[in-house]
């Protein structure tokens, strides 16, 4: 039987739907049960991953320590994952105390453009004994070929996989057959595909992945996660042992794992909302949606119009300073007309 | 009227912009461009600008210790250190747009006076070059700053590798520039690339939770910054006013570069430039007066 790891991004993708408010407790009681269901990999941490916590893109009610040394306790079995971004954490500042808490698995990301800002997270990493993959997030604003550059890029520092995040929920299957095919064919490391909902996609994405050859998938419970959500890790575990591929995951707990979520931690549950579809539509990062939406509220503009301008300047995860520009622009506009 | 003779040390994008720069001054005119290669892009336009070149690096000062009063040093942070003790020995002063941080921090539009009289004068981050005179008028302005966050996103193609492996230490410098000229408790640098095309200028936006804003006096403070900013950035330009808003105060500028060497979207690049010569010019102005 053919096999598919699955990384559980539960507790990291899923703090932007709650502005990044995961309480011990919360943390606790998730990853007790994901540990029971038997996840390979339990990712923890504020949406945007270590050292992320910010004005700019949401302040974390715990820091990273307390996240860290919270899940730790619980994991018995699964790795305890983390992503990070260089741009907002550095080695010195955060990535060094997370090994001190017993983190296995580093994810560095980057914008799908910009492999090389990742060379020095990946490498201390695997200096230090710990797993590093190298994750491009955004992936589908570059082509097949660019993507492979940046995925050769990380190959080469040291990276044990890499995983192409559709970041705004933007592929159609077609899309993803077409990259993560001439990935798996030209990589010598495991490829991973990373989904979210805007446009419905989530699983048949990450079905069609993982027919193309992708060996990692993640998912969040319940789809917890930015924009309209992840593609929901339950889902996942019981339609690929339908398929033919072994998870290693126990469906009945796992099940619980999501119920989980849904009594304990999620504020409503995840749906294609029509923000986020807009949001899917226009390419932009489905982490943008509660800080659109709060934009929107303040300015008095329509959501989708920020969206859809936001994705014309063709902005990426991490520059939501310029959804206040864009609202207030927007404003102006209005105002402008009215008179 | 006479000039005062400065060396550019390093002939990539930065020495060759600041090529241009010092050549349209009224008090520097530029003795020796030095790199390592003869054939490099930069020394073939400096040596078709009419300008001394040589390719033997620090050792050309050496060898020739009175062909400059100032270097402006655009290598990197470990040949500055080098460079650094060689240049002090000299009794030459060195402007340091490596981010090696030996001298004291400089922002033209708050410390130049006290800048001018220093040997070795450090011109810590493009981004804290546009985000550092935001943070002071914080500081400056509102009661017990918490917390400033500084956010500059730059058009992919105006980092190079350089500036690429080098993330980390622009952060942590930025960082620390940010608390050393507003006295705020807490500070964060965050920096993100576009890969656009066409390229994006840069752009920064400042963040900071005080305990009681008082927006008046930082919308007073700020556009009378902006104003001494231009005077060596011409197009350092507000475009989010000083805006409270969910508990933050949030302002945004954006810089686009003057295209001497670098494309215009390179403002990240420009700005540390811009603000070196502002520095050299007023040292320049104290020797010229000091010579009658």
């Amino acid at each position: 039987m053919k096999k598919v790891i699955i990384s559980d991004a539960t507790l990291r993708d899923g703090s932007h739907a709650i502005s990044h408010q995961l309480t011990k407790a919360q943390i606790t009681k998730y990853a007790q049960a994901a540990d029971k269901a038997g996840l390979p990999i339990v990712e923890v941490g504020h949406g945007n991953g270590l050292g992320a916590s910010s004005l700019q893109v949401g302040l974390s009610l715990l820091d990273d320590r307390e996240m860290l040394e919270t899940a730790r306790a619980s994991l018995t079995r699964s790795k305890l994952g983390i992503h990070i971004i260089p741009g907002f954490a550095t080695i010195n500042n955060d990535l060094k105390f997370a090994f001190d808490y017993g983190v296995d698995v580093v994810r560095v990301a980057s914008h799908c453009t910009e492999a090389d800002i990742t060379e020095r997270h990946i490498s201390y990493t695997r200096e230090q004994g710990r797993e590093a993959y190298g994750v491009l997030m955004m992936s589908h604003m570059a082509s097949r070929e660019v993507l492979l550059d940046e995925g050769l890029k990380m190959q080469s520092y040291g990276a044990e996989a890499l995983i192409i995040m559709d970041s705004a929920g933007a592929y159609l299957p077609t899309d993803v057959q077409d990259r993560i095919s001439h990935l798996v064919a030209n990589l010598n490391i495991p490829v991973g595909f990373h989904a979210h909902n805007n446009l419905g996609m989530g699983i048949a994405n990450s079905i069609t992945a993982v027919e193309a050859g992708a060996q990692i998938i993640d998912g969040a419970s319940r789809g917890f996660g930015a924009g309209a959500g992840n593609a929901q890790l339950e889902v996942l575990v019981a339609v690929f042992e339908k398929l033919g591929f072994s998870t290693g995951i126990d469906l009945y707990k796992m099940l619980d794992a999501a119920d989980i979520v849904e009594k304990e931690i999620m504020q409503s549950t995840p749906c294609v909302t029509s923000v986020s579809l807009v949001s899917g539509l226009s390419g932009v990062f489905s982490g943008f949606a509660k800080h659109v939406s709060l934009a929107a509220k303040e300015y008095g503009v329509d959501p989708r119009d920020i969206f859809f301008e936001l994705g014309r300047r063709k902005v990426v995860g991490g520059q939501e300073d310029k959804i206040v520009e864009v609202a207030l622009e927007l404003r102006e506009k209005t105002e402008a007309r009215t008179k | 009227m006479s000039k005062i003779k400065v060396a550019i040390l390093g002939s990539g994008n930065i020495g060759t912009d600041l090529l241009y720069k010092v050549l349209r001054s009224e008090y520097l005119e530029c003795s020796l461009f030095i790199g390592r290669n003869l054939s490099s892009k930069g020394m073939s336009r400096a040596v078709s600008l009419g300008v001394p070149v040589s390719d033997q690096g620090i050792q050309a000062i050496q060898n020739r210790p009175d062909c400059c009063d100032i270097v402006f040093d655009c290598t990197s942070a470990m040949s500055h250190k080098i460079h650094a003790a060689i240049l002090n020995d000299l009794n030459i002063t060195a402007i340091d747009l490596t981010p090696a941080k030996l001298g004291p921090f400089c922002i033209p539009a708050i410390n130049l006076d006290a800048c001018k009289s220093d040997k070795n004068i450090n011109m810590i981050t493009c981004g804290g070059q546009a985000s550092i005179p935001l943070a002071h008028v914080i500081g400056q302005t509102q009661k017990e700053v918490d917390y400033i966050e500084v956010v500059s996103t730059i058009a992919s193609k105006s980092a190079g590798p350089a500036t690429r492996l080098n993330l980390d230490e622009y952060i942590e410098t930025t960082e620390k520039g940010v608390k050393m000229f507003s006295g705020c408790k807490r500070s964060k640098a965050i920096l993100n690339l576009n890969p656009a095309e066409p390229c994006i200028d840069m752009q920064t936006t400042v963040y900071a939770q005080v305990r009681k804003p008082d927006m008046e006096a930082l919308k007073k403070g700020v556009d009378e910054m902006v104003a001494k900013i231009q005077k060596y950035v011409p197009s350092y330009l507000l475009v989010v006013p000083p805006t409270y808003e969910n508990n933050r105060i949030i302002m945004t500028v954006r810089v686009k570069g003057l295209g001497d060497f670098l494309p215009s979207y390179a403002g990240n690049l420009d700005i540390i430039n811009c603000a070196a010569i502002a520095v050299a010019e007023e040292y320049a102005k104290s020797l010229l007066e000091k010579r009658g």
